[in-house]
């Protein structure tokens, strides 16, 4: 079984947005640069099942659409424990166009299970793991918390509103994962920082597609209202703030 | 042309967030004076789907097929892209939820549709069609064109302000052609006889300040005598004090209730990601300069082992 995941290459979770150029770009002065958290734990994830011999997975993949600066991100993953990266050597434009760069990729290079984020940590599209599979035709799982192989067959787990569900699907499959598929993120350990150095990392010429959405600008959320205070020994006065003036109780 | 409205339903019945999305198209059907559609599929009694007109929804479109009882995402979105392609809708709106993330991105490449997703409030203009959405986690906000001739936008779950407005309706039974069914589920566990945190108006949520699982008791009576749900911070999931469905952030689940009263969470960057749309933010910490304090709309710097019982006995008073 071969394995691909998707790779986005996002700023640390602690990064204030700031924008430049008249608020229509990313300010990257000083970010620290990740592996979006999703993308982190399907990692995880998938070197945990290839540990156990029996699930046959012989080999795991990273792909990123980005340019030459995620590619310490993506050393960080053959770290950890990715077998090969590939780049596809172009700016991500949005959603779509990112998903019609993976599934060319694609058809040149079956996979059998191919996962990505819920959501990415910048853009925040939950979009990219749907649309690959639409391209390519095949079928696909969302939300899913949960991954077991047996006898060959992948069991999911998946989250659906007020609920979850056990299910089966048949490969080539997306996966789209969230919280669950792994408890806590593998941190790479000296022989794997050692060993990244010589697992290829493959660049791609991309395709030529057009997106279908452009970012116009930025803008910063709205200040709050400083935080009215209440003494502990009054909350009969928060109670009464709550349904009197905020009244959402 | 049409506005079409993908509205799920729950055992045969919709909930809160089906009117809001078909009132949120209905708006978006007037500023490009067409009329809205909305899609049902699934085992609908006609009482039930009469109530879409209530929201404004000028035809209701009613698809019950035997293959379509589980979600496989496959077969939704070519059943949606079918009755988008007939009614001719260059709109459709799809909850930011767990199924609106699972068709939604298909349906876009299915149509080469651009997707706006996780919108909460109307388009600023339809031409050029320009959404405003949430970046960053939260942290910004961009405008973003959509240049395709079809567009889809999915709708952040309690964000848009909502009211009735009856309209006259028809009712369509359609039957679409469903291909095969790659998906097969096994097993279904619904959690039931709580109040679900993605539709609750209120939740009360507790972090590591709550110092241990044996110590929920306060914030399940609060959320008792509030009908609210209850929810938590990573950490506290994380050590198994409360189930995986509580945690809350950017990792976790990303809500939007009129009420979210943290105590003993810090408020750490994360965690606001999935809290920070709440209409009404009330944080109970032991630390006067706790980031949550930033966030929130009323403080009670304190123990909220001693606030909470207290809290409750106010509630109690008023109700
Ligand atoms: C990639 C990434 C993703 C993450 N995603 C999430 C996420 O989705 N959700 C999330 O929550 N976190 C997330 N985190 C973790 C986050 O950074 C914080 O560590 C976490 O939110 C802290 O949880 P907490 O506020 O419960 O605990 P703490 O930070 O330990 O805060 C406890 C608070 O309780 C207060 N306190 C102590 N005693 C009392 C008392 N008796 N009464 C009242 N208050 C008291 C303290 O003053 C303190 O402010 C993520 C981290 C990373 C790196
Ligand atoms: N530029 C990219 N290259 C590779 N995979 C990506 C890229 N952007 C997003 N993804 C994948 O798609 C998931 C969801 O991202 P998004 O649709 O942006 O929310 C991420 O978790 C990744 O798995």
């Amino acid at each position: 079984m071969k394995i691909l995941i998707c790779l986005s290459n996002v700023p640390d979770t602690t990064t204030k947005a700031k924008f430049v150029n008249d608020n229509t770009a990313f300010d990257t002065t000083g970010v620290q640069w990740i592996i979006n958290p999703w993308d982190e734990l399907a990692l995880t994830r998938a070197i945990e099942l290839k540990t156990d011999a029996a699930n046959t997975i012989e080999n795991i993949t990273v792909i990123t659409v980005g340019g030459k600066d995620a590619e310490p991100t993506m050393r960080k993953a053959l770290a950890i424990g990715a077998d090969d990266a590939v780049r596809i050597d172009v700016e991500p434009k949005d959603a779509y166009f990112v998903a019609a760069q993976i599934a060319e990729y694609l058809k040149s290079n079956p996979f059998d299970l191919i996962f990505s984020g819920i959501e990415s940590a910048d853009y925040n599209g939950s979009a990219v793991g749907g649309m690959v599979a639409e391209f390519l035709n095949a079928p696909s799982v969302s939300a899913v918390s949960g991954l077991n192989i047996e006898g060959g067959q992948v069991k999911i787990t998946r989250d659906i509103d007020g609920g979850q569900e056990e299910v089966s699907v048949e490969m080539p499959a997306v996966l789209t994962v969230q919280k669950g598929i792994a408890k806590e993120p593998m941190i790479a350990a000296m022989r794997g920082i050692m060993m990244a150095r010589k697992k290829p990392l493959n660049v791609v010429a991309p395709v030529e597609v057009e997106a279908l959405t452009e970012i116009v600008n930025f803008e910063m959320p709205q200040p709050k209202p400083a935080c009215k205070m209440i003494e502990p020994e009054n909350v009969k006065e928060l109670v009464d703030l709550l349904q009197n003036e905020a009244k959402v109780i | 042309m049409s506005v079409l409205v993908f509205t799920e339903n729950w055992d045969g019945k919709f909930k809160k967030m089906s009117f809001e999305l078909v009132s949120y198209a209905s708006k978006i059907a007037e500023m490009l004076n067409t009329q809205t559609v909305a899609l049902s599929i699934g085992d609908v009694q006609e009482d039930e789907l009469k109530k879409l007109g209530n929201y404004a929804a000028d035809k209701i479109v009613s698809v019950n097929n035997d293959k379509l009882n589980n979600l496989d995402n496959q077969a939704y979105t070519s059943v949606i892209a079918e009755v988008a392609t007939k009614e001719e809708a260059t709109v459709i709106i799809i909850a930011q939820n767990n199924m609106g993330k699972a068709l939604a991105p298909r349906l876009s490449v299915k149509l080469k549709a651009g997707l706006g997703a996780g919108v909460s409030k109307l388009p600023a203009s339809v031409e050029p069609f320009t959404i405003f959405k949430k970046v960053y986690s939260g942290k910004a906000y961009s405008n973003v064109v959509i240049k395709s001739d079809i567009k889809i936008l999915t709708l952040a779950q309690n964000s848009f302000e909502f009211e009735e407005n009856a309209k006259s309706h028809a009712i369509e039974n359609f039957e679409p052609s469903v291909g095969d069914v790659k998906t097969s589920v096994s097993n279904v566990q619904k959690q039931t006889g709580k109040i679900l945190l993605n539709d609750a108006e209120i939740v009360i949520s507790g972090g590591r300040g709550m110092k241990s699982g044996d110590q929920w008791a306060p914030i399940e009576e609060l959320a008792e005598v509030l009908g609210a749900a209850t929810a938590c911070s990573r950490p506290v999931s994380d050590e198994g004090w409360r189930p995986h469905e509580e945690h809350t952030g950017q990792t976790g689940k990303i809500i939007a209730p009129n009420l979210y009263i943290a105590a003993g969470i810090s408020g750490a960057i994360q965690h606001l990601a999935g809290i920070s749309s709440s209409k009404c933010i009330v944080a109970i910490n032991t630390d006067k300069d706790a980031p949550i304090f930033e966030a929130a709309d009323y403080g009670i710097i304190g123990d909220a082992s001693k606030v909470l019982p207290d809290f409750i006995e106010a509630v109690k008073e008023i109700k």
